[in-house]
């Protein structure tokens, strides 16, 4: 894995300044990515038709959306499911709405049952996302920036060691961590959850391609030369080129931590400190415990309330993470 | 005046520049210190432990002693431990392809330009991965149910009797079906950034050439984007060895299809958790690390040959 990094690593350094000069004129970093393919397309158009390149394809649409429909027919389903009540969902079609719409009472319902369980639910996973992967992208960050624009001692074994480790598997590292927090006092509590969750080699990763390209060697030696500080060259110039890429990579350590679940699992035994998807998991199984309650509907209810901020932040984001992920994977 | 500033430094650097970025600092730890620090202890201390622990077995007599490599010798004659693994190697062997094939095609088909709404489709596809594995397996659990799920409608609406998807010979497939469900899009949309740099030179020149789309996208765009396609195999190497959300919450459903030890790692979790064997657990672990980073070594080094 070393291999490959290395070398595109100093593929992308020796490709950075050349590619610098014009763009640099444009004010935010924002991405020459962007940039460039919005401008491509407007270039390439007159060409490809003087060439004879065929057109719009009916079929290939049609094939995609066999696919399309693949990714969103479950996600109908679950729309259409919570607007049943736990008798409609048994009685009625699971892709079309029944005779009753309880989606409002479905919805009261998850927020009010076992004295508001649910909204605790939600507040712990919102805290998890602020504290973990909000210090996961801090983290990765100012890594990022370090492995893009510093030769320091011990550069490549930093590196190596935290490629290595996206290959560890979770399990390998799950059962030592658990030991060593429950001796240190801190499971079943908060910070089980946050801690593990402020590493993400791969946000790092990230933001190290990102940082590599977005921001002009020349530009940093300019504010040294004008006697700012590193912490002030850091915050003053480096970041405000870095925000398509801080979006990406916090929106992807926030799907991480959101739908943490064998984290919290292990760590986790009071369920005031579960997460959302440890909740939910804990409501469905209750139907299988002997007396338990049955509430598939709010099991679905809560799933669907569940997947909502989510899906909302990808959609109003997208040209933030996409312009960000694109520059990413320019190096791969 | 600031904005003034750096044209005239930028010209003035190349002399003093090159020496001043060649020269090693410390600077930079203090950037990638506070990383450093969590790193050292959310990963490498584990790790440490981790082997630590896998040297030692608890004996109901005497305490924890020290066993050497015991546990390993133990964990490499356990049925149990081969089975499961040799579960997810079919379950990597059959999904992984399927998977990445898909989102391949869709990538390519993204790319071409050929599609009406593309955008809508590169997001639309995007969405289950911003789902919840528990949520997902949830959802999918609840359609593959005969009681209110679609596979109930299925069968009600034509009068037949589809193959339970929870039994023990398929819900193997349908956890496959759930992890494709949930990372096609993502996939594709590694793979189609990578596709949105190769240069378009390329293409014309192609096209000058007479090349068709065919002999395009496995001349040109296959090679380009062979780097991303090696590291989307790489993480869904890791990701099939290290199932555990999927089984774990369809198991729910279907106790007697899913056991304990279905994949290594419920089988490490089981060890420890339900079985309070954290020496032995570790042990399994650290086996099942080393052969995952083995093979995402050999997936990357084939990657990497071809490209040369």
């Amino acid at each position: 894995m070393t291999g490959t990094s290395s070398t595109s690593s100093t593929g992308s350094s020796a490709a950075a300044p050349s590619q610098s000069g014009p763009p640099s004129a444009s004010p935010p970093g924002s991405g020459r990515a962007a940039d460039a393919t919005r401008r491509a397309p407007r270039l390439r158009t007159p060409r490809r038709r003087t060439l004879g390149r065929p057109g719009r394809s009916v079929l290939l649409t049609v094939l995609t959306g066999l696919v399309l429909l693949y990714t969103v027919i479950p996600l109908a389903w679950l729309v259409i499911s919570a607007t049943k009540t736990q008798e409609g969902l048994a009685d009625s079609s699971g892709l079309w709405f029944g005779d009753d719409f309880a989606l409002w009472d479905n919805i009261s319902q998850t927020f009010t049952y076992d004295d508001g369980i649910f909204l605790r639910w939600l507040l712990n996973t919102l805290l998890y996302v602020v504290l973990g992967a909000g210090g996961a992208t801090f983290l990765a960050i100012l890594g990022g920036y370090a492995l893009a624009k510093f030769d320091f001692p011990g550069k490549r074994a930093v590196f190596a060691v935290v490629i290595g480790a996206v290959a560890v598997p979770g399990t390998a590292l799950a059962v030592p961590t658990f030991l060593m927090f429950s001796k240190m006092g801190l499971t079943d509590s908060p910070w089980a959850v946050i801690i593990p969750s402020l590493v993400s080699p791969f946000g790092l990763y990230l933001m190290w391609v990102f940082a590599t390209e977005a921001i002009p060697v020349e530009l940093l030696e300019a504010a040294r030369i004008d006697g700012a500080g590193e912490a002030r060259t850091f915050f003053r110039v480096a970041l405000p080129l870095l925000a398509p890429g801080i979006v990406t990579v916090l929106l992807f350590t926030t799907v991480a931590t959101w739908n943490n679940y064998f984290l919290p699992l292990i760590m986790l035994k009071d369920p005031d400190w579960y997460p959302l998807t440890l909740g939910l998991s804990s409501w469905n199984s209750q139907a299988e415990t002997i007396g338990g309650d049955v509430i598939f509907n709010l099991v679905i209810t809560g799933s669907l309330l569940t997947i909502v901020p989510l899906i909302g932040a990808f959609l109003l984001l997208q040209k933030y993470w996409q312009s960000g992920l694109a520059a990413g994977s320019v190096k791969e | 005046m600031t904005t003034l500033r750096p044209p005239v430094a930028v010209r003035r650097s190349p002399a003093p520049s090159p020496p001043r970025r060649s020269r090693r600092s410390w600077t930079g730890w203090g950037f990638i210190g506070p990383f450093a620090v969590v790193f050292a202890l959310v990963f490498l201390a584990p790790i440490l432990y981790s082997i630590h622990l896998s040297l030692f077995r608890d004996q109901l007599i005497g305490g924890t002693t020290f066993v050497g490599l015991d546990n390993y010798q133990q964990a490499l004659n356990d049925d149990q431990f081969w089975a499961s693994l040799g579960r997810v190697s079919l379950f990597l062997a059959v999904q992984v392809p399927i998977m990445l094939g898909i989102a391949l095609l869709i990538a390519l088909a993204l790319d071409s330009g050929r599609l009406y709404g593309r955008d809508f489709f590169r997001i639309a596809i995007f969405l289950p991965y911003a789902v919840p594995a528990v949520v997902a397996t949830l959802m999918w659990g609840f359609m593959y149910g005969t009681r209110f799920g679609l596979v109930g409608d299925i069968n009600e609406a034509f009068g037949i009797t589809l193959p339970d998807p929870l039994s023990t010979d398929l819900v193997l497939a349908s956890i496959g079906n759930i992890v494709t469900w949930e990372f096609v899009g993502y996939n594709m949309l590694i793979l189609y950034a990578a596709l949105r740099v190769v240069p378009h030179s390329l293409y014309e020149a192609a096209e000058i050439d007479g090349a068709g789309q065919l002999r395009v996208i496995t001349a040109i765009k296959l090679p380009a984007i062979r780097g991303a396609l090696v590291i989307a195999t790489i993480f869904s190497v890791i990701g099939s060895f290290q199932l555990f959300n999927e089984p774990n919450i369809l198991r729910q459903l279907a106790r007697n299809a899913i056991t304990t030890d279905y994949t290594p790692n419920f089988y490490t979790y089981s060890l420890s958790f339900n079985g309070q064997q954290h020496n032995y657990s570790a042990a399994v672990a650290i086996i099942m690390g080393l052969i995952t980073m083995v093979i995402a070594y050999v997936v990357q080094l084939r990657g990497m040959r071809r490209e040369a």
